[in-house]
């Protein structure tokens, strides 16, 4: 009796939702498409600009009004490794792939620990991680140049590594352990029963299952990496500096060449829009992971 | 096979608190289907977890074939447990799933395949083997669970509620398929469940736990026919026995102004106490087709028609002949019932399938 009733309060609710868009027509849902559309274009006009720039020769660059029809040239470029961006982009990579690493490698033992292993201070842990972030890496340089120097570890990358893989790892942390509470606690106990090892489970059993939250968190600590600015700006100089750097000293030594700089610029940007491009399709499912399952 | 005994088994989650499973005393003998069967928090599905190492055992033990198992890690208890939502890992098809257990035990490949094989022809899975579990059916997930349990040919089979996401078609027939596989493999079982349906039906003995207190283990029938409190009265049984605390009158209780009488022995029993609380089930309530006006006058809420046989709830009217809510009765009528919401019915208790319980300890009398 009580199901029935039930279900017939749950079946006129879905039609009334299912009639609301319907009703909505007018003028209201077009204006908010342009609105939409207008912020979307002038969002990502600079960047279109920035990377058609980059193609054309700096006479082009400088026309006025700007032209949108050009022949385009890879001489930027050229001029750009020429200016010596190789090491730069090399160390920017290696920073970034490494400390990434290091951050799965920390983080997934970690997350698993704080998400299916609870213990009574777990809460205090996690909140000590997430509090890391809250003070302003500015306000922290001053000690950290201090200690670098000290150690004698100004301008190398392994610093900028350590760096950036404490600076990722709360992050990381809190993120793959949301991707961990998705999994099912009679899986583990399931595969304890079937006498699978911890190692073992968390291979066959664990990691399948958020091999995309995985995914999601390493794109992450790429980005905020590759894109790092203030501690590679601070402690390294030739040796280590990254491609960040590079850029900031292009654009006091050539900041009237509009294309050159458009052109580094570019190739800064592109690893990262490349990965997230290529990721895209996990990085999705990853995010939405809850839904997947 | 093997027998399974709990002697004492207590968990407590809290030390002071409340048991979640208090000194749990039980048996399951060899190839013995055992149903734990009892409202939520229970206990039914801690002690189960117990059986299978997932929760320790704070004080008691539990034996499996005369071993202490309170230190023994699940995967050497040599058991096998079947989840409420199957717990199959997702990423291994179907013949991963099955030998997942095998694989840990560093059995050979070709026993493996021919043990999977197997399973999987007896459940009817082979079509399915190389399949994921998302791309099979909630029956058939289920039954590659059954499968993954059997394969490792266990002493002991635990399910937790292992039907509970089935649609209700699915899980009548699963029910029965089930029974027959045990019975089968004649594998001691203890099946975990808070349907009293599918433990009747199913258990060679059941055991009725309510906050952690084991209220009777005994067969189906008997359970039925002689429940030892009113909890496990009005657990066992669809639609639940009538409760109602009456007061005594010369040889009986008066219900609606009715006497109905009480047998020697439970008179006997009773001495001298004023009232009385009386079972009877809707089946021992008839409707008194005659209507002479001596039967008990109800008035119908609620009709249930089932085809075969039909319900009816209904208040009494008291011999003032005034609408007494608070004392509701069910009655079975026959199929294709003519009593209709708002009528007045005069029904008739069956004075020997009367059950009767101590009203403040809720013990059975006689």
């Amino acid at each position: 009796m009580a199901a029935t009733i039930e279900d017939t309060a749950t079946t006129t609710s879905t039609a009334a939702r299912a009639e609301g868009p319907r009703r909505r027509s007018g003028i209201g849902p077009l204006l908010l498409t342009t609105l939409t559309w207008i912020v979307a274009v002038g969002f990502f006009f600079p960047v279109l600009w920035m990377v058609l720039t980059a193609f054309k020769t700096e006479a082009a660059a400088y026309t006025d009004p700007p032209t949108l029809v050009f022949t385009p040239t890879l001489e930027q470029f050229r001029a750009v490794f020429d200016a010596g961006i190789g090491p730069y982009l090399a160390n920017s990579l290696f920073a970034t792939v490494v400390s990434t690493l290091l951050v799965l490698v920390l983080a997934t033992p970690a997350a698993f620990a704080v998400s299916l292993r609870p213990v009574e201070k777990t809460q205090d842990v996690l909140f000590f991680f997430i509090s890391t972030k809250m003070l302003p890496v500015v306000a922290a340089i001053v000690p950290i140049y201090v200690v670098v120097n000290e150690i004698g570890a100004l301008d190398n990358i392994w610093t900028l590594i350590v760096l950036y893989t404490a600076m990722n790892l709360p992050i990381a942390v809190w993120m793959m352990r949301s991707f961990f509470l998705e999994v099912p606690k009679e899986l583990l106990e399931a595969a304890s029963i079937d006498g699978a090892s911890l190692g073992r489970t968390l291979r066959e059993v664990v990691l399948p299952i958020i091999s995309p939250g995985i995914f999601a968190t390493a794109l992450i600590c790429v980005i905020f990496a590759w894109n790092e600015f203030f501690f590679a700006v601070n402690l390294t100089a030739a040796n280590a500096g990254t491609v960040p750097v590079f850029l900031v000293g292009f654009i006091s030594s050539e900041g009237l060449y509009w294309a050159r700089l458009s052109a580094a610029a570019t190739l800064a940007a592109l690893p990262v829009v490349l990965a997230g491009w290529f990721a895209q399709n996990k990085l999705v499912q990853g995010l939405s992971f809850g839904a997947v399952k | 096979m093997a027998e399974v005994v709990f002697d004492q088994a207590s968990r407590i989650y809290t030390p002071g608190a409340k048991p979640a499973v208090d000194k749990l005393d039980l048996t399951v003998t060899d190839g013995e289907l055992v149903v734990l069967v009892g409202p939520s928090g229970s206990g039914k599905s801690t002690a189960l977890r117990m059986l299978a190492g997932l929760e320790p055992i704070d004080a008691g033990s539990v034996r499996i074939d005369g071993r202490d198992v309170v230190n023994v890690p699940s995967k050497d208890r040599d058991i096998a447990m079947v989840f409420q939502n199957y717990a199959l890992y997702p990423a291994k098809t179907v013949r991963d799933n099955m030998a997942f257990p095998l694989k840990m035990r560093g059995m050979d490949k070709a026993e493996q395949a021919k043990r999977v094989a197997d399973a999987a022809e007896l459940l009817g899975l082979t079509e399915y083997l190389d399949r994921k579990p998302k791309a099979l059916s909630g029956g058939q997930r289920q039954r590659v669970a059954m499968g993954r349990a059997i394969v490792r040919e266990p002493r002991v089979f635990l399910m937790d509620e292992p039907l509970s996401n089935l649609d209700a078609k699915m899980r009548v027939q699963t029910r029965s398929q089930i029974a027959q596989l045990q019975n089968r493999l004649a594998v001691s079982t203890v099946y975990v469940t808070h349907d009293q349906v599918e433990a009747m039906t199913m258990g060679d003995r059941v055991a009725v736990l309510r906050d952690g207190q084991l209220q009777q283990y005994a067969t189906p029938s008997e359970l039925y026919d002689r429940p030892v409190n009113a909890f496990v009265a009005g657990f066992i049984g669809s639609p639940a026995m009538n409760l109602l605390d009456l007061p005594r009158s010369g040889d009986g209780v008066l219900l609606g102004g009715v006497e109905i009488p009480l047998s020697r022995e439970i008179r006997d029993a009773v001495g001298s106490a004023q009232t009385v609380t009386v079972g009877v089930r809707p089946e021992d309530v008839a409707v008194d087709s005659e209507g002479s006006g001596a039967g008990i006058k109800a008035v119908v809420d609620v009709v249930e028609e089932l085809g075969s046989e039909s319900y009816l709830y209904a208040h009494l009217i008291d011999s003032d002949g005034r609408d007494d809510e608070a004392t509701t009765l069910v009655v079975r009528g026959p199929g294709r019932t003519t009593v209709r919401y708002g009528e007045t019915i005069a029904v008739r208790v069956d004075a020997g399938a009367v059950h009767a319980f101590d009203p403040s300890s809720g013990l059975r009398v006689a």
